[in-house]
């Protein structure tokens, strides 16, 4: 590990600043859960840190039943899933926040971090994609929204630009008669990285036999996790069944690009593509009539 | 009052050293400190094979906090020489060059300079600074095609031993042999049922949580002085004499605790590096491994190739067996394929055997030993061959290894004959137990059930030397000091057995692993050897020490020592029933009766350490679609001769087991084309955890081991041995498939299933 400076900006303005000034070689810290990791492996070379958990902004935690969640970037999972009304509000997220890395690591990681580590096998990030997400981010320029699906851009890259960092993120309040699952494939049963993790969100018809609409995301199979937007849309309008479901595993599959790797090969990353999806949409639908 | 008459053995107590390490007190390598303390890193090879055309360390040595940069030209040059490392001959020329690479680097990882600076991280910043110009060279790292006409050859004057003698070729076969008895051909003509199958196994390591370390100080006298993580420390002792050329009297070695060693820590790697850093810069030197070197650096057990081939009657009988083995030995001669030949077919009593055993280089760290060397792998093998036959013949697969299982008399394909063995008493117990006669229930989910069983043999290594030294407190505890380092509770159970001879309390022993210096020599902890060993030693100083208070006793009394009886741990005047006295009673007054009372006693027996053999069962259940396959129960049976503290053999067995299971689904060593491992850390290395678990469960068996006092065997590595063929006998009964690589990962599991229609 080589040596850095260390900041604590306590607002928006100052940790622009000084992200601005030092250009590339800083980099934002805020549950440390990768970054650390990444800086003592010589993973990762940095002139400046800067810890953004003094920013009354980045640890925001606030729901409105209309408006819906805000999130601070910083704010670790264990604190969104001890509040019960978000808790329940947003099972679908949930499902990720708690079972990034272990009880330890949720006390510090945050799902700011994760979409910011843009990691193809992020746990948080297809949930929030199917939750439709967005991102707020401040920089020189002010702030700007970008949804959750166009955030990453390559592994281990985002649409930030110097200077900028991510604030918070925000998700609509859920509406009737829908619900969100998220799960992933590993070998063993924690301390893992996701082989495959799907996330899909589904609004149901009144009486609950069609799907009124459905948004899919699938994790671990391209350069970055990847909103198949395709699959959801086959979704709309057809009847909660077998077929129309498998139909949608059908297309993540088809839309799954992955490597082969130490944690799968190609081809059954994408056989387990099919199988998640098909399973997530059954526990989305399962949750939607709950 | 324990069963068999005994007091203290077969009790629980708490171990000795517990407290301290649950508390986080005890004293492990990576916390040692001292004044003026350097910190030292290692330059590894980024090639599986390349020639060393120069290092150039002025870069390096030019950085302001380097204090020191050495290579393998620091170290003397030694002439091939072969030496007992415990569980393991080595040859020490390559040892050495295993330190630090001399001429040519053999798999990545190798290390090729050592530096010494002001803290680690300029350490790790200099070991960059460091230019090493290779010549690469091409590289092989599977097995059988490091056979191959052709292949790279790692050693060029390496010439193929075949059936004992060398011969001219040149080749990565370092070794060929061969056992043979009775004639297997005409053993296969006798048979109605003959299978043979061809298997796989990949690198796993032991995977030890405390990763290696040594802190090295080379004094002004040229005293030199470690502190380590060891299974032996006269072991590293003699390995440091020999690759730093220089007396045994020069070197002490002192064994800190130790967090795993599962047989990879007795070969010395950092220690002779820390040496000569500190000798140079007359400074202490620590050195301490990270994940990735302990991967990729030192000695994991070898990936392997197995055709064997089994042949029954249609009564049930095994009449011929025939097994090729290779083992991939690593960079240098030395795979466990020889264990693995005397373990394969070792629970069975068949009259026609022959065994091939191969040792071959390949471009991947020198293998060392794991938990019954070599046996895992021969019986993934042999265990789901005989399961295959069972079911051919339509006979329970445990009825079968009862019908014809080795006993008392029954020759192993090696050569020796067994002593009192408790192979089938060990496999009728699995067969008895509740959780082989219930029944398995059928999933509800979705998902398919089998259960599967499997046996295993480990040699356990015979005594070995042990030296044990003893001083009476007056107050009648002892202060018990050993050269056997603790991996596996061996305090308590050593100290036990001295209690019993004695007549004492566990607690009353206080027992101290020392260093070399302060004990006399001390085998490895290893080979299963411990309480066995240092046990019959603990007994004998025992004996030493009835003796030594009869006379004291005599000396008070003024009574003949002869006629003094010692029973029920009392010693008493034949003759006047006034003259008597526990131990305690007798110490405090001992010592004004000819000085303290210490006793020093050192052993070697030649009896059999006893041989260990254990029946596993195992129930699963795996999803189809995407080949998980989780454990729903798990028991383990064995023969442990006599358990001297039960909760300790039982940790064996479990952990044993838990390391069987991670060999057997998950764990590899996996290669890239380029002859690099891609999941040198503990998130792609797949362990299992504890939520991957089932608590597991243990049936001991005791069959009293004839050459111990108390009839104690080795416990601690044929736990190890039956699960992944156990595994794999249970993902066929749930599935119909049959699985014969290692390991059944979900990726293999899932391809196996859709290609096969389980
Ligand atoms: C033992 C262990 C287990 C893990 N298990 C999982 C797992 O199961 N699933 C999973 O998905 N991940 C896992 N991780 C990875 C990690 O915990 C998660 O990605 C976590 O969500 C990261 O959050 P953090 O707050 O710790 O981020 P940090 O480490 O602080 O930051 C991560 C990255 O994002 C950048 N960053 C952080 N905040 C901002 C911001 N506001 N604006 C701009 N850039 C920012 C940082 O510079 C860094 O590049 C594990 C890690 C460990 C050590």
């Amino acid at each position: 590990m080589h040596a850095f400076d260390y900041a604590t900006p306590e607002s928006v303005a100052d940790a622009v600043v000084m992200l601005s000034d030092q250009g590339k070689n800083a980099c934002v810290l805020a549950g440390g859960t990768d970054l650390i990791v990444q800086l003592r492996e010589n993973r990762r070379r940095t002139d400046l840190v800067v810890d953004v958990k003094r920013i009354a902004e980045l640890n925001a935690l606030s729901y409105d039943a209309a408006t819906g969640v805000t999130i601070g970037a910083a704010v670790p999972c264990y604190r969104i899933y001890g509040d019960a009304e978000i808790a329940a509000a947003y099972p679908g997220l949930m499902d990720a926040a708690r079972l990034v890395g272990g009880t330890g690591i949720q006390g510090r990681a945050s799902l700011g971090g994760n979409l910011c580590n843009a990691s193809p096998a992020g746990d948080t990030i297809p949930p929030m994609i199917v939750l439709s997400g967005e991102a707020e981010i401040a920089g020189p320029n002010g702030t700007r929204k970008v949804a959750v699906e166009d955030f990453c851009t390559a592994p281990g890259r985002t649409v930030l630009e110097v200077g900028e960092f991510l604030v918070s993120l925000h998700f609509p309040a859920p509406v009737p008669n829908s619900g969100a699952f998220y799960r992933r494939f590993i070998p063993r049963n924690e301390m893992d990285i996701a082989v495959v993790g799907v996330g899909a969100s589904v609004v149901l018809s009144e009486d609950r036999s069609s799907f009124v609409s459905a948004r899919i995301a699938v994790g671990a199979v391209a350069p970055t996790p990847l909103f198949v937007r395709e699959a959801g849309d086959a979704l709309a309008g057809q009847p909660v069944s077998d077929e129309s479901i498998q139909r949608a595993a059908d297309l993540a599959r088809d839309a799954a690009r992955p490597i082969s790797d130490m944690r799968g090969t190609a081809e059954y990353r994408k056989h387990l593509t099919s199988v998640l999806t098909r399973r997530v949409v059954e526990g989305a639908v399962q949750r939607a009539k709950e | 009052m324990s069963q068999n008459g005994h007091k203290v053995i077969g009790t629980r107590p708490i171990r000795h050293d517990g407290v301290d390490k649950v508390t986080g007190r005890a004293i492990y390598g990576a916390d040692i400190q001292l004044t003026g303390l350097l910190h030292g890193a290692i330059k590894r090879s980024p090639h599986p094979h390349a020639r060393i055309k120069n290092i150039d360390t002025s870069r390096a040595e030019a950085h302001p906090g380097v204090r020191a940069v050495v290579t393998a030209h620091d170290l003397p040059q030694i002439a091939d020489k072969l030496a007992d490392l415990g569980e393991a001959i080595v040859n020490l020329r390559d040892a050495s060059n295993n330190v630090l690479a001399y001429g040519k680097v053999l798999y990545k990882g190798h290390a090729v300079s050592g530096v010494a600076a002001i803290n680690l991280h300029v350490a790790q910043e200099a070991v960059e600074l460091i230019d090493v110009e290779y010549e690469v060279l091409p590289h092989v790292t599977g097995v059988l095609e490091a056979m191959e006409d052709g292949a790279p050859i790692l050693h060029e004057d390496m010439k193929t031993t075949s059936m004992g003698e060398e011969t001219d070729k040149v080749s990565n076969v370092a070794n060929h042999f061969q056992h043979k008895m009775g004639e297997p051909d005409d053993g296969f003509a006798e048979a109605d049922v003959v299978i043979e199958r061809e298997f796989t196994t990949q690198t796993v390591h032991q995977g030890y949580i405390e990763t290696h370390n040594a802190t090295a100080h080379w004094n002004e006298e040229g005293q030199l002085t470690i502190w380590t993580s060891t299974q032996g420390a006269f072991s590293v002792r003699d390995q440091m004499s020999e690759i730093l050329q220089m007396p045994v009297s020069k070197v002490k070695i002192v064994p800190l605790e130790i967090g795993g060693g599962f047989g990879g820590k007795i070969s010395v790697y950092l220690d002779p590096v820390a040496a000569l850093l500190s000798k140079r810069t007359g400074h202490p030197v620590k050195m301490t491994m990270t994940r990735d070197e302990v991967f990729e650096g030192t000695g994991p057990t070898p990936g392997s190739y197995l055709k064997v081939k089994m042949g029954a009657t249609s009564d049930g009988r095994l009449t011929a067996a025939t097994a090729y083995m290779a083992y991939e030995a690593g960079a240098y001669p030395g795979s466990p394929v020889g264990a693995g030949a005397g373990c394969i077919f070792t629970p069975y009593d068949i009259p026609n055997v022959q065994i091939d055993g191969y040792d071959v280089c390949v471009n991947k760290p020198k293998t060392n030993a794991y938990r019954a060397p070599g046996a895992t792998n021969a019986a993934y093998a042999t265990e789901t061959v005989v399961d295959e036959i069972s079911e051919k013949l339509g006979v329970d697969p445990l009825e079968f290894r009862v019908k014809n299982g080795a006993k008392e008399g029954t020759r192993r394909a090696d050569g020796p004959v067994h002593p009192r063995i408790g192979c089938i008493e060990t496999t009728e117990a699995a067969l008895n137990s509740e959780h082989y006669r219930s029944s398995l229930a059928k999933s509800g989910n979705g998902k398919v059930r089998g259960r599967g069983v499997a046996s295993g043999y480990w040699f356990n290594f015979n005594g070995g030397r042990s030296a044990i030294s003893v001083s009476i407190n007056p107050d009648g505890t002892i202060n018990m000091l050993e050269g056997s380092t603790d991996i596996g509770g061996t305090r308590a159970s050593i100290a036990m057995q001295l209690a019993e001879t004695i007549g004492l309390e566990a607690t009353d022993i206080k027992p101290y692993v020392v260093d070399t210096d302060s004990i006399g020599y001390t085998d490895v902890t290893g080979g299963s050897r411990t309480t066995f060993g240092t046990g019959y030693a603990a007994h004998a100083t025992g004996q030493a020490l009835i003796r030594e208070m009869k006379e004291r006793a005599s000396k008070l009394w003024d009574v003949p020592a002869d006629a003094i009886d010692f029973e029920d741990g009392v010693f008493s005047y034949r003759d006047d029933a006034e003259k008597r006295g526990s131990f305690k009673e007798l110490a405090s007054q001992a010592g004004d009766a000819g000085g303290p009372v210490v006793a020093q006693v050192s052993t070697n027996p030649d009896g059999s350490g006893g041989g260990a053999f254990a029946t596993h069962v195992v129930d699963v259940e795996i999803d189809r679609e995407t080949g998980k396959v989780d454990i729903l129960r798990y028991t383990a049976v064995q023969d442990a001769g006599t358990a001297i503290h039960p909760s300790y053999v039982e940790g064996q067995m479990q952990g044993g087991v838990v390391q069987g299971i991670g060999w057997g689904l998950n764990e590899e060593y996996i290669y890239n084309d380029e002859g690099s491992m891609t999941n040198a850390s503990f998130l792609d290395y797949r362990m299992p955890t504890t939520l991957d678990l089932p608590m597991i469960e243990t049936i001991i068996v005791e069959v009293p081991n004839e050459s111990h006092p108390y009839g104690v065997r080795g416990v601690g590595e044929v736990p190890i041995v039956p699960p992944p063929a156990a595994l794999a006998n249970a993902i066929y009964d749930a599935t119909g498939v049959r699985l014969r690589d290692l390991p059944m990962s979900p990726p293999r599991v899932q391809k196996a299933l859709a290609e096969n229609g389980g």
